[in-house]
C-alpha cells in the first residue's frame, strides 16, 4: 500500500515529489531541532532562582526573523514551483486513454463497469480490475450511497466518489503486477474491509481476460450441480448477476466470472472453497452490516451452492 | 490588610458555599473552571484513544466491534477538538484577560458565566449519547450522505447536530466578550502595541470564531433539517449537494484549527521571554504574524477537499495559499529561536514545555506544508500521516504550551509553585511519549495505512509501527497522569510562590498570589510592554502600578478608547448572579426536547430561557452607569 515505490505516470512524479519534500522536511526539522537544543542545554538549571539572573535587551534579534523567514519563503517557493508542475504533469493522462472504467462505489465493496466498444464488449465485475501494461486507463467515479475514496497507491492519488457528481481519475502501470488499494473516506462499520485491486498484465494477456469476462456463464449445469444452480437462483439471483442465467441482480457484485478474482467480499477473504462457504453461510460474521444476508443453508445445500459458483470461471 | 482593600475584596468577592459556585461571575474562578473542565473531557478523549489504540496495537484484533470504533474515534476527535482545545484556551484567556490587561472582570461577567455553562451542559448532552449507546457515529467531520437519515437514522448524529450547535452558542458568546473586553477594559495606556501577545491571540482567534462558527451552525440545522423535516439540501436523490456540508465543515473548521492554536502560540510568546531573560524578539511581527495566520486562514479550507474533484485552478490556488500561511508560522518561529539565542534561559519546567514545543510546532508544520501540496495531497490525506500531522499540530501546538503555561501561572492562581522535580519527569514522559507515539504514524500513513480503519489484515506491514504508536501514547498518558498528579500535590504541598516568583515582566505579576477579588487595587497606568522591568530595561516612560484610579463605589472598572487605551469610563459591573446558570439550563432542556422530538420538554425549555432573560435584563439600580465619564 506504499506509494514511496510507485509505477505508472500517474504515481511517479508524485512519488519523486513525496522524496523530496520528506527530504527537505527531515533537513529543516533537524535544523531547527539543533537550534533548539543548544539553548535548551546551555541554558542555567532552575535551581539558580530567576530573580538572581539579570533582564536585559539582549539585542533585537531582528536578523534570525529576516534571515529565518527569507530562507523559508525561499525553500517554500521553490516548493510552490514543484508543486505545480507535479500538478500539472498528472492532472491529464499522457495519452488519450485506452478504454473507461466507470466504478461505483457501494457499502462495502467496488463495482467496476469496463466499457467496451462496441457496446456488446462492456461488461460488469467487481473489486479488481485488470488494466494492460503501459496505457492509460481513464476512471469515471461514480457515488451509489455514501461518499468512498479510490486508492491505488502505487499507481495514483486518491479521488473521493461522492454521490450526485462523477468525478473523473486515470491510472497507468509501467509494471505487470497486482496493486493494492483501498477505500480511504471514512464510510460506515466496514470501511476497513473495502479493499480494490489492480492487476497489470501485458496486453496480450490483457486482451483475453476481457474476451473470457464479455462471454455469458456456460450453460446451466446439469447433474449434481443443477441443485446448487437452482439454489443460487432461489436464494441469491435477487441480489447477483450471472449472466446468460436467470440470476440477474444488481445489488451485489456481478458473479457472472466470480472465479477469476483472487479474493472475495472486497479483499476481506481469499477466493477458495472454505471461504466461500464461510461467506455464504454467514457473511454478517466477516463484515457485520454488509447488504449480504444470512442464508441459513444446510450443509448439504452450501456444499451445492459452492459447488455451484465454483465453476463460474 | 487595609481597610480599603477589605471594602473591595468584599464588593468583589462571589458568595462562599454552593451558592457562589453557581452564581459566580468572577473572571477568575470562570477561568479555573474552564481550565478544570476542559482537562476532564481530555481525559474522557485520552481514555477513549487508549482503547482505540489496544484495538489497534496488532492485526485483526476483535476486542472492539466497528460500531463500538466508530463511536470512539468520533467521540475522540470531538471531545479533544471541541471539548477540550477550544475551551481550555478560554480558561486561560478568561483567567489573564483582565488581569493582563489591567482591568477588574470581563466586559460582560455573566455572558462569560453564560459561555461556561452553557459549554459544560453542551459536553454533558454530548456524553450522555455514551451510555446510550447512540454516540455519535459519523466522525468529528460528520459528512453526508453517511451522516443523513437515510443511512445514519439512530439519534446519534441528532446528538452531533444538536450538540454542536449548542456549543457554537458558548464559543460565540465567549469570543464577543472578548473581543469588547479587549478593544474596551484596558488599563489606561495599555495601547493597542502594548498589548501581549496572548491577547492578540485570542482576540484574532475571538474574531475568527465569530465569523466560523456561524458556518458549521448554519450546516448542522440544514442537515437537521434533512433528517427531520425532509428537506433535501444534501440530499442527492432530489438534486441535494453533499459537497455543500463539506464546504461550510470545513469554513468553519480550518479557522477554528487556527483559533485552537493562536491563543496558544501567544501563551509561549508571552512566557518564554520570561525564561530567557529578555523581551520577546520581533513583538511587532509576531503579533502582525498572529493576524495574518487568521486572515489567511480563512482562505485555505479547500485544502481539507482537494481530493473531492475539484477544478484544477481552484487545487492550485488553495495549495498555494495552504504553504503561504507557513510564512507567518516562520516569523514566530524564528522570533522564540532568536529569543533563545539573545537571552540567557532557564530550564525551567514550563520552558522545557515551551522549548520542546517550538520544535513540535516545525514538525506540524512541515508535515502541513506537505500535505498542502496537492498532487502529494492526494496521497497522504486520508492516510495516518495525516493523523500524525494533526496530532503533532494539535498536542504539540496546544497541549504543551497549555501544559507549560500550567506551571507558569499556576503559582498566580494558587499562590504555590508547582513541584520541578516532578515536572522534569512529567515533561520528558510526556515529550518521549509523544513522540513515540505519534512519529510513527507518518510512517505508517506512508505506508498506506487509511484513517478510520478500525482493524487491518496483517501481510500489510502495519503491525510493527501501530504497536510502537500504541506503547508511545499509553507512556504519553502517563505523562499527563504526572502531570495531574504534581497538580494536586502542588495546591497542598507546593512551595509558596509570593506575588512574581519567575521575576516576570507583565501586569499579572503585580499583584498578589492568589488574586484577590478585585484584580487590582487600583488601576494601573500603563507606560510599556513590561511594566515590571521597566527599570532593568532603562524604559524612558514608567508605568504606574501603585497609584491610580481607585474605583470603590461599588463594582467599578474603567472602559479606555479602542486604539490609544485613554480612560473614558466608569462601568457598574454587575454581581453575582443566577441568570446565566438558568438560561443555560433553560437552553439545555430546548435542546433535549429537539433531541427527543418532545415539544413539550423544548417549550418549556423556551419559557425558562425567556423567564431567564427576563430576570437577567431586570434594571438594577446598582448598574445604573454614572452620567459623568472620566473625561467629561
Amino acid at each position: 500500500m506504499s506509494y514511496l515505490r510507485s509505477w505508472g505516470r500517474a504515481a511517479q512524479p508524485v512519488m519523486h515529489l513525496a522524496w523530496g519534500l520528506i527530504g527537505i522536511s527531515v533537513l529543516v526539522v533537524s535544523v531547527i531541532g539543533v537550534l533548539v537544543a543548544i539553548p535548551l542545554v546551555r541554558a542555567a538549571p532552575a535551581r539558580s532562582a530567576p530573580l538572581a539572573s539579570p533582564v536585559a535587551r539582549g539585542g533585537s534579534g531582528l536578523a534570525w526573523i529576516y534571515i529565518g523567514v527569507g530562507i523559508s519563503t525561499l525553500v517554500l517557493l521553490a516548493i510552490v514551483v514543484w508543486t505545480l508542475f507535479t500538478l500539472a504533469a498528472v492532472a491529464s493522462p499522457f495519452e488519450r486513454p485506452a478504454f473507461t472504467i466507470e466504478i461505483h462505489g457501494h457499502q462495502w465493496w467496488w463495482e467496476a463497469r469496463y466499457l467496451g466498444t462496441p457496446a456488446s464488449r462492456t461488461f460488469v465485475t467487481a473489486n479488481e480490475l485488470h488494466i494492460p501494461v503501459g496505457r492509460a486507463v481513464r476512471l469515471e467515479l461514480i457515488g451509489d450511497d455514501v461518499i468512498h475514496s479510490f486508492w491505488i497507491p502505487a499507481l495514483a492519488g486518491k479521488t473521493d466518489v461522492i454521490p450526485g457528481q462523477t468525478n473523473l481519475a486515470w491510472i497507468e502501470a509501467d509494471a505487470p503486477g497486482v496493486y493494492v488499494g483501498q477505500c480511504t473516506e471514512y464510510c460506515g462499520g466496514q470501511h476497513a474491509h473495502m479493499a480494490a485491486f489492480a492487476i497489470a498484465e501485458p496486453a496480450a494477456s490483457f486482451d483475453r481476460w476481457w474476451a473470457a469476462q464479455v462471454t455469458p456463464a456456460a450453460n446451466p449445469p446439469t447433474g449434481p450441480l443443477a441443485h446448487g444452480a437452482a439454489l443460487f437462483d432461489a436464494h441469491c439471483a435477487a441480489c447477483h448477476a450471472v449472466r446468460g442465467t436467470a440470476a440477474g441482480g444488481i445489488l451485489g457484485p456481478d458473479l457472472t466470472h466470480v472465479m477469476s478474482r483472487r479474493t472475495i467480499a472486497a479483499g476481506a477473504l481469499t477466493n477458495d472453497s472454505r471461504s466461500l462457504a464461510a461467506w455464504i453461510e454467514n457473511a454478517q460474521r466477516i463484515k457485520p452490516g454488509c447488504a449480504m444476508p444470512t442464508l441459513n443453508l444446510n450443509r448439504a445445500d452450501l456444499a451445492a451452492v459452492v459447488a455451484y459458483v465454483q465453476t463460474l470461471r | 490588610m487595609a481597610p480599603r482593600l477589605a471594602r473591595l475584596a468584599e464588593l468583589w468577592s462571589t458568595a462562599p458555599g454552593w451558592r457562589g459556585f453557581f452564581s459566580s461571575v468572577d473572571h477568575k474562578q470562570i477561568g479555573i473552571r474552564y481550565v478544570v473542565t476542559a482537562f476532564v473531557f481530555l481525559i474522557a478523549g485520552g481514555i477513549e484513544a487508549l482503547v482505540m489504540r489496544v484495538q489497534l496495537s496488532h492485526s485483526n484484533l476483535g476486542i472492539l466491534s466497528p460500531e463500538a470504533y466508530d463511536q470512539l474515534f468520533t467521540m475522540h476527535g470531538f471531545s479533544m477538538i471541541f471539548l477540550y482545545a477550544g475551551p481550555v484556551l478560554s480558561g486561560f484567556s478568561n483567567y489573564l484577560f483582565p488581569l493582563l490587561l489591567g482591568s477588574r472582570d470581563m466586559a460582560f461577567p455573566r455572558l462569560n458565566a453564560l459561555s461556561y455553562w452553557i459549554y459544560v451542559f453542551a459536553g454533558l448532552f454530548l456524553y450522555a449519547s455514551f451510555p446510550l449507546g447512540l454516540a455519535p457515529d459519523a466522525g468529528w467531520f460528520n459528512y453526508p450522505p453517511y451522516s443523513s437519515a437515510a443511512y445514519n437514522p439512530g439519534l446519534n448524529i441528532d446528538f452531533y447536530v444538536l450538540g454542536l450547535v449548542f456549543l457554537g452558542i458558548s464559543t460565540t458568546v465567549g469570543a464577543a466578550n472578548f473581543v469588547v473586553t479587549l478593544l474596551r477594559m484596558r488599563a489606561p495606556g495599555m495601547s493597542i502595541n502594548r498589548l501581549p501577545i496572548l491577547v492578540w491571540g485570542t482576540l484574532t482567534a475571538s474574531v475568527g470564531n465569530l465569523l466560523a462558527v456561524p458556518a458549521v451552525s448554519l450546516g448542522c440545522v440544514l442537515l437537521l433539517m434533512d433528517r427531520r423535516f425532509g428537506t433535501h439540501f444534501f440530499d442527492v436523490e432530489t438534486a441535494g449537494q453533499p459537497l455543500l456540508w463539506q464546504h461550510l465543515f470545513w469554513m468553519f473548521g480550518h479557522p477554528w484549527v487556527y483559533a485552537i492554536v493562536l491563543p496558544a502560540l501567544g501563551i509561549v510568546s508571552d512566557a518564554l521571554p520570561t525564561f530567557c531573560r529578555r523581551p520577546l524578539v520581533g513583538y511587532t511581527p509576531v503579533a502582525l504574524a498572529t493576524v495574518t495566520t487568521m486572515i489567511v486562514g480563512f482562505g485555505v479550507w479547500l485544502h481539507h477537499m482537494f481530493a473531492t474533484g475539484m477544478p484544477m485552478m481552484s487545487l492550485a490556488f488553495f495549495g498555494a495559499a495552504s504553504m503561504v500561511i507557513t510564512i507567518p508560522s516562520a516569523v514566530s518561529a524564528f522570533a522564540w529561536i532568536a529569543t533563545l539565542w539573545t537571552g540567557r534561559p532557564i530550564r525551567t519546567t514550563a520552558f522545557l514545555f515551551f522549548a520542546s514545543f517550538i520544535f513540535l510546532f516545525v514538525v506540524g508544520g512541515v508535515s502541513g506544508v506537505m500535505t498542502g501540496a496537492v498532487p502529494l495531497d492526494w496521497q497522504l490525506t486520508d492516510t495516518y500521516f495525516v493523523v500524525a500531522h494533526l496530532h503533532y499540530v494539535l498536542i504539540g501546538i496546544n497541549v504543551f504550551p497549555v501544559v507549560g503555561g500550567i506551571y507558569y501561572w499556576f503559582p498566580k492562581v494558587t499562590g504555590r509553585l508547582m513541584d520541578e522535580r516532578l515536572g522534569r519527569w512529567n515533561f520528558w514522559t510526556m515529550l518521549i511519549g509523544f513522540n513515540l507515539g505519534f512519529f510513527p504514524m507518518h510512517i505508517a500513513g506512508l505506508m498506506g495505512m487509511p484513517r478510520r480503519i478500525y482493524t487491518y489484515s496483517p501481510g500489510l506491514g502495519w503491525d510493527g509501527v501501530n504497536l510502537v504508536t500504541t506503547i508511545g501514547s499509553f507512556m504519553f498518558a502517563v505523562g499527563v497522569a504526572l502531570f495531574l498528579v504534581n497538580v494536586v500535590r502542588s495546591l497542598k504541598h507546593g512551595a509558596p510562590a509570593g506575588e512574581n516568583p519567575w521575576d516576570a515582566a507583565t501586569l499579572e505579576w503585580s499583584v498578589p498570589s492568589p488574586v484577590p477579588a478585585y484584580n487590582f487595587a487600583v488601576i494601573p497606568l500603563i507606560a510599556s510592554r513590561h511594566p515590571l522591568w521597566e527599570e532593568r530595561l532603562q524604559e524612558t516612560e514608567r508605568s504606574s502600578l501603585e497609584r491610580g484610579l481607585r474605583l470603590e463605589n461599588g463594582r467599578e472598572t474603567l472602559a479606555t478608547t479602542v486604539m490609544d487605551a485613554e480612560a473614558d469610563l466608569i462601568l457598574k459591573m454587575p454581581g453575582d448572579s443566577y441568570a446565566p446558570l438558568a438560561l443555560a439550563v433553560g437552553l439545555a432542556a430546548l435542546f433535549v426536547g429537539l433531541l427527543a422530538h418532545s415539544a413539550a420538554v423544548a417549550g418549556i425549555g423556551v419559557v425558562a430561557s425567556a423567564l431567564s432573560l427576563l430576570a437577567w435584563l431586570w434594571p438594577e439600580r446598582i448598574l445604573g452607569q454614572r452620567a459623568e465619564s472620566a473625561h467629561g
